[in-house]
């Protein structure tokens, strides 16, 4: 009975929502709740010479946290891969808003006195504040080389491809800049610590598992006396992956030494300057192509600016290697990928992690090389598409039955994409004030965990019966507007052959759902929503078995069954483990194999218009046709594939991240433009649907990919609007402006 | 200044909360009156997540001290649904997928009632107008101008080509 999965029943919170009464972290008071605030380092690296709490300020009735209060020694970290993010600065500074002090007290006001009266003195070392410069070694950061992280993909052999008689090379060096992920509620816990139960932090958050185990570090205390409760969380885009454990671990602090609850909220200001932002990027290209425009040999070097610590970078720089090669078949591939450190702020995990990056330069690399050779950009990637039974990259073989030429015939119609570049052609050579064109993207993204990440996470989801004869599903996986709640129960209910209320999920907390994972990676519909799937088809297996029930039946005498059996027996539980599907493998050290289980396939379309007068680029229409395997929910779906696009457009047009000395300078909604309602063009939003055997009912990863695609084809379109090829993000008026000064036009 | 008693009606109750005249109107409704579906998203008047309504007009209560709200009448996420039935515009957002993270939804709800009350036959140039004055980083608008196009429609066969049905009674037009 499959007639919940493919509908788009009401999202399970949306009343909540729509009436003001859903619960985020900053709307909860605790009795005795005290406030906390950070105190940063001004400076992107030095030495600690004092802490100077000034005068004025009655600092007896102020908690006060530096890392002398963290009372195990070598545990002041924030865990994650590698240990080497403190959670407070202990004698040197990183980056310029390494936190250093903690202050909670009841008044805002005070504190916001107190926060300005504490001098931190630093002896200034020299910084290293780019990427290029890191590589050059300007100064050495981290490690021996400021190299986080380093990774080779080769195939085949370059070297002797492109020096083929038959080749052309075509090279290019393309560059994107960091982006603020703006989830529009800003990062926020709250801690209270007891004797008896331990540590519980409530607040806004991905990946709950995280910061239990960042907790569990800190305070040198077992699982069962860190407990992490999400609450209603109003966005994340990646942003709230990793960095709420750093906000955890501080508002635990404060409330152990003060006694009482405390809540953080950060400030849009310091959100945007403190927390993690997506990895700045530069790739070069060197590609031998023949005459007719088939891909022979591509030599890529790719690299990622991961900030002050390592984070989650070199997890980024596998997706954003991997997919540096994109859809195509190619014999000769070698990959090159560093991830280096800078005096900045932690780069993170931002929708799309590191491939819309690597994605970007090889789809604007495509065009120019089609230029080069005078074919059309839709043709040279004709010509080039990998096919069922061919190799990515990695040596991976192409298990989907994916027909990207169909996919690109299809944009290419639903667009009308011949007949409008014609039309644009003829209209900008008659001059005027605003040229047209057309630009496409291509490419692919990868489900779940790189590698062999799932098979490492080994992720659990538990379902039970409830003594109404409801089933509950528990997962760590987070509702944070994408629509886990929902398409959980609708994979569980058609499971169990019950209805969608007959489902309930419940909210992530360490003390009632097992460790499903992060939600990240466009993993929760596939790989966690298939482990949703398993168990509860085994709650219905046990029904079965012990007779409670029997086949055929309808959902009130499932739902009666359940009830008795709990009743009866006390308990109906049920839980499900990842394993590595068959046939699946990856070598970590030599980069080669299925880097993912499957891949969502994609072709994106945009008309832009130049205005030659105030050399503003808009987007004017969009069209994203992709293949995600079974759609579970058409809604939600689409509205995935908007938003992201939405967000691309801001990557690729507006989104500036000002850089002084280390720091985000424009930290502001003032100074830092995301889309409006009146910068989103019409978007067409098209579905191919190929089931995949590894996902719920056939579905693959949707979340991330849309933000693959918008950068390139934009750019490519300006290009086609006005022969000027850009080769960074953001394409900020000033950008195109000197571009368009340089060229003459 | 001290705190001082600021007699204003908030979804048509009359309430005197004892703060500082100069208090954000935001703290005030969160704080103050324990009405929490007002967000804070910027604290500048960027946003648009702390969006209400004063005398039916769309304000950033972020940026407006309790004192301008004396006499006046304010309208929050909370008053939007009558009992427990939604207002059309709240069902079309359920509907339509017009909210995902639900952080703008409060103050994006009562822009577009806003755009309602004040123009009676919107097309799609008037509600992206509307709304760009309120951020949201999850839909892409798309599904929000749905969401708004089809609780339009849906008030036009309710009520036949009245502009009033948006209005409360008593409920003053902005312009």
């Amino acid at each position: 009975m499959a007639t919940n999965i493919g509908t788009s029943v009401p999202r399970r919170e949306a009343r909540a929502k729509v009436t003001g009464r859903a619960r985020y972290v900053d709307d909860v008071v605790f009795p005795g709740m005290i406030q906390g605030v950070t105190v940063r380092s001004t400076c992107a690296r030095g030495r600690i010479r004092g802490i100077h709490f000034g005068e004025g300020i009655p600092w007896d009735e102020i908690t006060v946290v530096t890392a002398k209060d963290i009372p195990h020694a070598g545990h002041n970290v924030v865990a994650l891969i590698n240990d080497d993010q403190p959670a407070l600065a202990d004698g040197v500074i990183n980056h310029p808003e390494e936190p250093v002090v903690l202050l909670a007290h009841p008044s805002r006001a005070l504190l916001e006195k107190a926060r300005a009266a504490v001098r931190i003195e630093v002896e200034p070392l020299p910084a290293v504040l780019t990427l290029e410069d890191a590589l050059a070694k300007r100064a050495v950061v981290w490690g021996e080389d400021n190299v986080f992280k380093e990774y080779w993909i080769r195939k085949g052999d370059v070297d002797a491809a492109m020096a083929r008689g038959d080749v052309v090379v075509v090279e290019g060096e393309y560059a994107t800049g960091a982006q603020e992920q703006l989830y529009i509620e800003p990062n926020g816990m709250i801690a209270a610590v007891s004797a008896v139960e331990g540590i519980t932090v409530w607040g806004s958050m991905q990946c709950p598992y995280y910061i239990q185990k960042a907790l569990m570090k800190v305070f040198d205390v077992p699982a069962e006396k860190a407990r992490v409760v999400q609450m209603e969380t109003g966005g994340g885009f990646g942003g709230k992956e990793e960095y709420p454990s750093i906000l955890a671990v501080h508002a635990a602090l404060l409330a152990k030494k003060s006694g009482r609850p405390v809540k953080i909220i950060y400030d849009r200001a310091e959100d945007m300057a403190a927390t993690t932002k997506r990895h700045p990027s530069r790739t070069r290209h060197r590609t031998a192509v023949t005459r007719e425009g088939k891909l022979v040999a591509l030599d890529i070097d790719f690299a990622i600016d991961g900030g002050a610590y390592s984070t989650l970078s070199q997890v980024v720089l596998s997706r954003g290697c991997i997919h540096a090669a994109g859809p195509y078949d190619v014999d000769h591939v070698r990959i090159h990928a560093r991830a280096v450190a800078t005096n900045a702020p932690p780069h993170g995990a931002f929708r799309g992690f590191g491939a819309p990056q690597s994605l970007f330069a090889l789809e604007r690399h495509l065009d120019v090389i089609a230029r080069q050779l005078g074919l059309a950009p839709e043709e040279i990637r004709r010509r080039n598409f990998v096919r069922q039974g061919q190799t990515l990259a990695t040596g991976q073989v192409v298990r989907d039955d994916v027909d990207m030429a169909a996919m690109l015939d299809r944009a290419l119609v639903a667009s009308d994409w011949k007949a409008r570049r014609a039309r644009f052609a003829e209209e900008n050579a008659r001059g005027g004030s605003v040229r047209r064109g057309m630009g496409l993207a291509t490419f692919l993204h990868g489900t779940g965990f790189t590698g062999s990440g799932e098979k490492h996470l080994a992720s659990i989801v538990g379902a039970e019966g409830m003594a109404d004869g409801r089933v509950r599903v528990l997962a760590a996986s987070t509702e944070i507007g994408q629509g886990t709640s929902t398409i959980f129960a609708q994979i569980a209910a058609d499971a169990l052959g019950v209805g969608y209320d007959d489902v309930e999920v419940a909210t992530p907390d360490t003390r009632d759902v097992p460790n499903s994972g992060p939600t990240v990676a466009s993993r929760t519909c596939t790989i966690v929503g298939k482990l949703v799937e398993q168990a509860a088809a085994s709650i219905k297996a046990q029904l079965l078995a012990d007779g409670a029930l029997t086949e055929p039946y309808d959902a009130p005498q499932l739902r009666a069954a359940c009830a008795r059996f709990v009743r009866e027996r006390g308990a109906l539980r049920a839980t499900a483990e990842y394993r590595q599907p068959n046939g699946v493998s990856w070598d970590d050290e030599k980069f080669r194999g299925d880097a993912y289980g499957a891949y969502s396939w994609a072709v994106y379309v945009a008309e832009v218009a130049v205005d030659a007068t105030t050399y503003e680029a808009r987007c004017e229409e969009f069209w994203a046709l992709q293949e995600v395997g079974k759609v579970i929910h058409p809604l939600l779906a689409a509205g995935q594939i908007e938003g992201g696009v939405a967000q691309g457009i801001g990557w690729t047009l507006f989104e500036n991240v000002v850089w002084k000395d280390g720091r985000m300078s424009n930290d502001r909604m003032t100074d830092y433009i995301v889309p409006t309602s009146a910068d989103i063009p019409p978007m067409h939003v098209l579905f191919e649907e190929q089931p995949y055997s590894g996902g719920p009912a056939g579905a693959k990863g949707i979340g991330e990919l849309p933000m693959d695609g918008p950068g390139p084809a934009i750019l490519n379109a300006i290009h086609d609007a006005t022969g000027i090829s850009l080769t960074r993000l953001p394409a900020t008026p000033e950008v195109i402006f000197a571009a368009m000064e340089r060229a003459g036009g | 200044m001290a705190e001082a008693p600021i007699e204003l009606r908030v979804n048509g109750v009359a309430c005197a909360p004892c703060v500082h005249p100069m208090r954000r109107l935001l703290d005030v409704l969160r704080e103050d009156l324990l009405l929490t579906g007002t967000k804070e998203g910027c604290g500048e008047g960027e946003c648009g997540a702390c969006a209400v309504l004063v005398d039916g007009q769309l304000v950033d209560s972020c940026l407006v001290p309790v004192v301008q709200v004396r006499g006046r009448e304010v309208t929050t996420i909370e008053g939007m649904a009558d009992g427990t039935t939604l207002a059309v515009i709240q069902q079309a957002f359920i509907d339509h997928g017009g909210a995902q993270c639900g952080i703008c939804t409060p103050g994006m709800i009562l822009a577009a009632r806003e755009l309602l009350e004040r123009v009676s036959q919107p097309g799609e140039a008037d509600i992206r107008e509307a709304l760009a004055g309120n951020i949201c980083r999850c839909t892409g608008y798309t599904r929000i101008f749905e969401s708004v196009l089809r609780a339009i429609e849906l008030e036009r066969r309710q009520v036949s080509g009245s502009a009033g049905a948006w209005s409360k009674p008593g409920a003053s037009r902005a312009r």
